[in-house]
């Protein structure tokens, strides 16, 4: 096993602990949110899409990186987009709460 | 360089779990998006210096980019908020087709005989990222209604999926020692297709969420494989992430509806159809239906009144309406809350954050362990668009699907007000008991169109 091998496998087999550990204490209520969050981080992949769409040299190759990138940023941007969209209600709540009692007109 | 690479993957890594982070408690989830967000430009900018570009590779990126980055904004922009759990699962899905065509690119490049440290991690890449490419696909075909919601099963299906993932569990080990075929991998990934569309139709629309949840997290997996694949550590890092965090959220979603997941997953629905048609065979029970002026002055010389809400409820965008009935009554001096089941709408919090949308006050949203106790003080339960969240038969029928899910007890209360299009089954597609039961009065008619009826009704009353 190589060195670089070994360091990915460390690093992979810690994250899983640190990916169960940080979200142990959700509430029901942010669930959906969390999925959509976690959705659009995978959109990493994009990172991994430019990587191969970088060297494209050949018809094959040209289309799959094209596509590629095309579905991955879809990813990153939809995900961040739409799970802001669902935390901007959250948002709203809590400015509301203090702004609750207002004076009878 | 490289150095300088590697740290800014690191805070990018570092961004990701504080943003994780923060997105699980409700004061930070807004920022903690950002956060992930600012790890993830990081990621991207520190990524392009150590590459050469062809012409054709720039081209396309740009190209890429553009139609990506129109195609998820607008989609998410757009999106009505009912319409936001087959948005994800459409997020997702792409994701997953993403790795999978990364991992393709990346081992036409070894040729013929790739080591087995790439082959590995590409073809578990090719493999999970095509399920859960295909499998999204379903899953927003169902609710999106472009088919149906219901289960769709037939004799030996699992069979019939057992043979698809031993085939692939065949190709794989073909690839992974022989691999003397370039394109084997290509019926790899179709096989693979095949099983994530067979793997989610016998699945029934209300459980949803949870297979997305599970398919999020695949796609993590798939992700995870590909960095391997590219050595590249932010990759594995946030891949790896969302691949464990998305298994435990799936859990706690299926926890949340008092179920396993494998009985969530492995046709549950399938085996219990004796008790569906059992529940059929009582047809012709006589239910009882109400005026709105009936109704109104029910609710209006009540104490304590119960709203039930749910998807019938945002489908109709009646959120703003059931506010209003809500406003009118406690003008009256008549007590309302809202009682959310954890998953009330289409998915866990979905509800919260339509009523949030209304402007309904948080202190009237009760969780369901809050306000179960309540429902025999209430003089009315308001039942708006909701409906297995209600049925007493996740109570009371083994043989029902939905048994064991834990339920609101809208059957304790006084009296039933049931708000509903017709005497159609809800998303689990069974009947429910408590249309018939005699405290209840079906109401009958569009959430929106309904409740409007019922705000002029309580005002004259």
């Amino acid at each position: 096993m190589t060195n670089e091998l070994l360091n990915e496998l460390t690093v992979f087999v810690l994250s899983i602990f640190v990916g169960i550990e940080v979200i142990s204490k959700v509430p029901t209520i942010l669930h959906t949110p969390l999925m959509s969050g976690t959705n659009a981080i995978h959109g990493i992949i994009l990172v991994g899409a430019i990587v191969i769409a970088a060297g494209a040299n050949s018809p094959v190759t040209i289309i799959l990186g094209l596509v590629a990138v095309i579905l991955a940023t879809t990813n990153v941007v939809g995900g961040f987009v739409v799970t802001d969209r669902m935390l901007e209600m959250f948002k709203g709540r809590q400015t509301s709460k203090p702004a609750a009692p207002v004076p009878p007109k | 360089m490289t150095t300088v690479i590697a740290l800014a993957y690191l805070l990018a890594a570092v961004c990701f779990i504080l943003g994780l982070k923060q997105l699980s408690s409700p004061k930070s989830a807004r920022n903690g998006n950002f956060t992930a967000a600012f790890g993830m430009v990081i990621a991207l900018i520190a990524t392009l210096p150590q590459l050469n570009f062809t012409t054709a590779g720039l081209i396309i990126i740009a190209i890429g980019v553009i139609i990506g980055g129109a195609v998820g904004a607008v989609g998410a922009r757009m999106v009505k908020m009912t319409a936001i759990p087959q948005m994800v699962a459409l997020f997702n899905g792409v994701g997953g087709g993403a790795a999978a065509l990364v991992a393709v690119a990346e081992l036409l490049r070894f040729g013929d005989h790739p080591p087995f440290a790439e082959a590995f991690p590409s073809v578990f890449s090719i493999v999970i990222g095509s399920i859960s490419f295909a499998g999204s696909m379903v899953a927003f075909a169902k609710l999106q209604e472009l088919m149906t919601g219901t289960p769709i099963t037939y004799p030996g299906q699992q069979i019939v999926n057992g043979i698809l993932a031993a085939a692939i569990l065949g190709f794989v080990i073909a690839v992974l020692t022989v691999a003397s075929i370039p394109f084997s991998f290509i019926a790899l990934m179709v096989l693979a297709l095949v099983l994530g569309v067979a793997f989610v139709l016998p699945i029934g629309g209300a459980d949803m969420p949870v297979v997305i949840s599970l398919l999020n997290a695949f796609t993590g997996l798939a992700v995870a494989a590909s960095g391997f694949l590219l050595n590249n550590f932010a990759l594995i890092v946030a891949g790896t992430l969302v691949g464990a965090s998305g298994s435990l959220l799936t859990k706690m979603m299926s926890d949340a509806m008092g179920r396993s997941l494998a009985n969530v997953l492995f046709g549950a629905f399938g085996k219990t159809r004796a008790g569906a048609v059992a529940a059929a065979g009582k047809e012709g029970r006589s239910v009882r239906s109400g005026t709105a002026e009936d109704l109104g002055t029910l609710l209006a010389y009540s104490q304590r009144v119960i709203i039930v809400p749910g998807y019938g409820l945002a489908v109709a965008q009646a959120q703003h309406a059931a506010r209003e009935l809500a406003d009118v009554l406690e003008k009256r001096g008549v007590e309302v809350t809202y009682a959310i089941h954890p998953v009330a709408g289409r998915m866990p919090g979905h509800m919260n954050v339509l009523l949030a949308e209304a402007n309904v006050p948080y202190e009237q949203l009760k969780e369901m362990d809050e306000v179960n106790d309540e429902f025999k003080n209430a003089d009315v339960a308001l039942i708006v668009g909701a409906n297995d969240v209600v049925n007493p038969s996740a109570r009371n029928a083994p043989g029902s699907p939905i048994y064991g899910m834990p339920i609101l007890n809208a059957d304790q209360a006084k009296n039933i007000v049931f708000m509903k299009r017709s005497m159609r089954p809800g998303f689990a597609g069974i009947d429910n008991d408590l249309m018939y039961d005699p405290k209840t009065i079906m109401f009958f008619g569009d959430a929106k169109d309904s409740l409007t009826k019922l705000v002029s009704a309580v005002k004259a009353a």
